[in-house]
C-alpha cells in the first residue's frame, strides 16, 4: 500500500518535471506578484519590512489557488478516477498523497525562494526563519482547504474564478496567524500561541480535509 | 425506521400539503410579533439615555444579525441530514436557505453601518463581531454561486451540503481568530453593549421583533421551499393533482 503510494508520488513528480513551464508558472507568478507590491507601495523601507509578511503571505495564497484548481483535474478527465472510486483502495489515502504532492511540487519552492524575497523587503534573519516557519506550517492547510474546493469543482467547466470565492474565506484564520507571527515579534510579544494555532489548524485540516474531499470526489463522479 | 420516517412523513408531497394548512398559522403568529414589537419599539420603549431616540435601529439591527447566524446553522444542519440520511426536504430547506440568510446578512451590515455612522462617527470599524458578519455573507455568497453552476439536481446539493459543513466548522474558527487579530491591532474601546443589562420595556419588544424575523424568514422559506418542489415534482401526478 505505501510503496503504491510512494510509486504514484513518484511518477507524478516526473510527469510535472517533463512539463516544467506549466510547473514554473504559479512560482513565477509568486515572484512577480511579491515584487509588485514594492512598486505599487513606493520604496519606503521601514514601511516594507513591516508589510513584508503579508507581501509574502497574500502572493503566495493566490500562486496557490492558481495551481490548486488542477489538483484533480487530468485524472477526472482521463477516467483514471473514476477506476481509482471502482477499486478497493483508498481513495481518501490517495488524495492525501495528491496533495503531499502538489504541496512538494507548488509550496516548497515558493518557501525555498521566499527568503530571497526577504531580501527584497528588507528581512533580516531571524525574522526570516520566522516567516519560513510559518509558511512551512500554513501552506499545508491552504493546500488541504483548497483541495475540497478543487475536489467539489472537478467536472465543472468554467469555474476558474469560483474556486477562490468558495475557498478564500476559509483561508482568514491561517492568513490571521500566518503573518501574524512576523507582526507580534515586531511588537516584542510572545508568539507561541501562533505556532500552538497553526499546528491546530494542521491537525485539524489533515483530520477533516482528505475524507470530505473524497466525498466530494465520489460526487462529482457519480453525477457525470 | 428512518426510512419510513422518510418515505412517510419527510416525502415532498406529505411536505407541501402540510406546509399548506400551517402557512396562515406563521402569517398571523409573524403579524402579531411584527406588530407589537414594531410599536413597543419605536413607540412605547423609553428612549435610551446616551444614545436618544438612535438606539431604536436596534430593532431592525439585531434580529437581522441573529436571524443571519442561525439561518447559516439551519442550512448547516440540513447538510448533515442530506448527506447523511439524502433527505430531499432537508436539501431543498438548505438550497432555498440560502438566498434569506445572504439579504438578512446584508441586512445587518447595512442597519450596523447606519447605526455606526452616529454612534462611533464611522460607518465601518474592523471590530470582530462585524468582520465575522462579513465573512458569514461570503460563505452565503460562495455557497450560492457554487449551487450555481451545478446542474446535476442531486449533484448539487450533496456539494453544497459538503461546502455548507465545512463553512460551519469554520465559522467558530474565523470568528475567534478575528476577535484575537483585533486585540493584537488594537480595536476601537467602545463596545457596543457596555452595560450587560437591558430595560425590560426595550428588551422584549426586541425579543418580540427576534421572533418576527425569525417567522418572516419561516414563511419565505416555505414559500420558496414549495416553489422548489413544484420545479423538481413537475412530472410526477400528485403535484397536478393539487394545482
Amino acid at each position: 500500500m505505501f510503496n503504491a503510494l510512494l510509486r504514484i508520488m513518484r511518477h507524478e513528480i516526473t510527469s510535472i518535471f517533463r512539463e516544467a513551464h506549466a510547473w514554473l508558472t504559479p512560482i513565477l507568478f509568486f515572484i512577480i506578484t511579491v515584487c509588485l507590491f514594492p512598486l505599487a507601495l513606493g520604496s519606503d523601507d521601514p514601511l516594507l519590512n513591516h508589510m513584508a509578511p503579508c507581501i509574502i503571505w497574500i502572493s503566495a495564497l493566490l500562486a496557490i489557488l492558481m495551481s490548486i484548481g488542477n489538483l484533480f483535474r487530468q485524472e477526472a478527465e482521463e477516467g483514471y478516477l473514476d477506476v481509482l472510486i471502482l477499486s478497493s483502495h483508498s481513495l481518501t489515502l490517495w488524495v492525501l498523497c495528491k496533495m503531499l504532492t502538489h504541496w512538494i511540487l507548488y509550496c516548497l519552492p515558493l518557501i525555498l525562494i521566499s527568503p530571497l524575497l526577504g531580501i527584497l523587503l528588507h528581512l533580516n534573519t531571524s525574522e526570516m526563519l520566522l516567516l519560513i516557519s510559518g509558511l512551512l506550517l500554513g501552506t499545508p492547510v491552504l493546500i488541504l482547504l483548497g483541495g475540497i474546493g478543487a475536489a467539489l469543482l472537478v467536472g465543472i467547466r468554467g469555474s476558474g474564478l469560483l474556486l477562490p470565492i468558495l475557498i478564500m474565506p476559509l483561508y482568514i484564520p491561517v492568513l490571521i496567524f500566518g503573518p501574524g507571527i512576523l507582526l507580534t515579534y515586531h511588537a516584542h510579544l510572545p508568539i507561541t500561541l501562533h505556532f500552538a494555532m497553526m499546528g491546530a489548524f494542521i491537525a485539524l485540516s489533515l483530520a477533516f480535509a482528505p475524507l470530505l474531499t473524497s466525498v466530494a470526489l465520489r460526487l462529482g463522479v457519480n453525477s457525470s | 425506521m428512518i426510512s419510513a420516517l422518510k418515505h412517510r412523513f419527510l416525502s415532498l408531497k406529505t411536505f407541501y400539503l402540510t406546509s399548506q394548512k400551517g402557512l396562515p398559522f406563521i402569517i398571523t403568529l409573524f403579524i402579531a410579533c411584527f406588530l407589537y414589537g414594531v410599536i413597543a419599539g419605536l413607540f412605547i420603549a423609553p428612549a435610551d439615555y446616551q444614545q436618544g431616540d438612535g438606539f431604536r435601529i436596534i430593532y431592525v439591527h439585531v434580529p437581522a444579525a441573529f436571524t443571519a447566524m442561525l439561518i447559516y446553522f439551519v442550512m448547516a444542519s440540513a447538510a448533515l441530514l442530506t448527506l447523511v440520511f439524502r433527505l430531499k426536504i432537508a436539501a431543498i430547506c438548505m438550497s432555498s436557505s440560502a438566498a434569506i440568510g445572504a439579504w438578512f446578512t446584508l441586512l445587518a451590515l447595512m442597519t450596523g453601518s447606519i447605526w455606526g455612522k452616529p454612534m462611533w462617527g464611522t460607518w465601518w470599524i474592523w471590530d470582530a463581531r462585524l468582520t465575522s458578519v462579513l465573512i458569514l455573507l461570503f460563505l452565503y455568497l460562495g455557497f450560492i454561486s457554487l449551487q450555481s453552476v451545478i446542474t446535476n439536481q442531486n449533484a448539487r446539493d450533496r456539494a453544497g451540503a459538503i461546502i455548507a459543513l465545512v463553512g460551519v466548522i469554520n465559522l467558530p474558527i474565523i470568528h475567534y481568530s478575528v476577535i484575537w487579530w483585533n486585540t493584537l491591532h488594537q480595536g476601537p474601546t467602545i463596545s457596543k453593549f457596555a452595560t450587560p443589562s437591558i430595560a425590560p420595556a426595550m428588551l422584549y419588544p426586541l425579543l418580540a421583533m427576534i421572533a418576527a424575523f425569525f417567522l418572516f424568514y419561516t414563511i419565505i422559506l416555505l414559500l420558496r421551499m414549495r416553489n422548489q418542489i413544484i420545479l423538481r415534482e413537475m412530472r410526477s401526478t400528485w403535484i397536478r393533482e393539487v394545482i
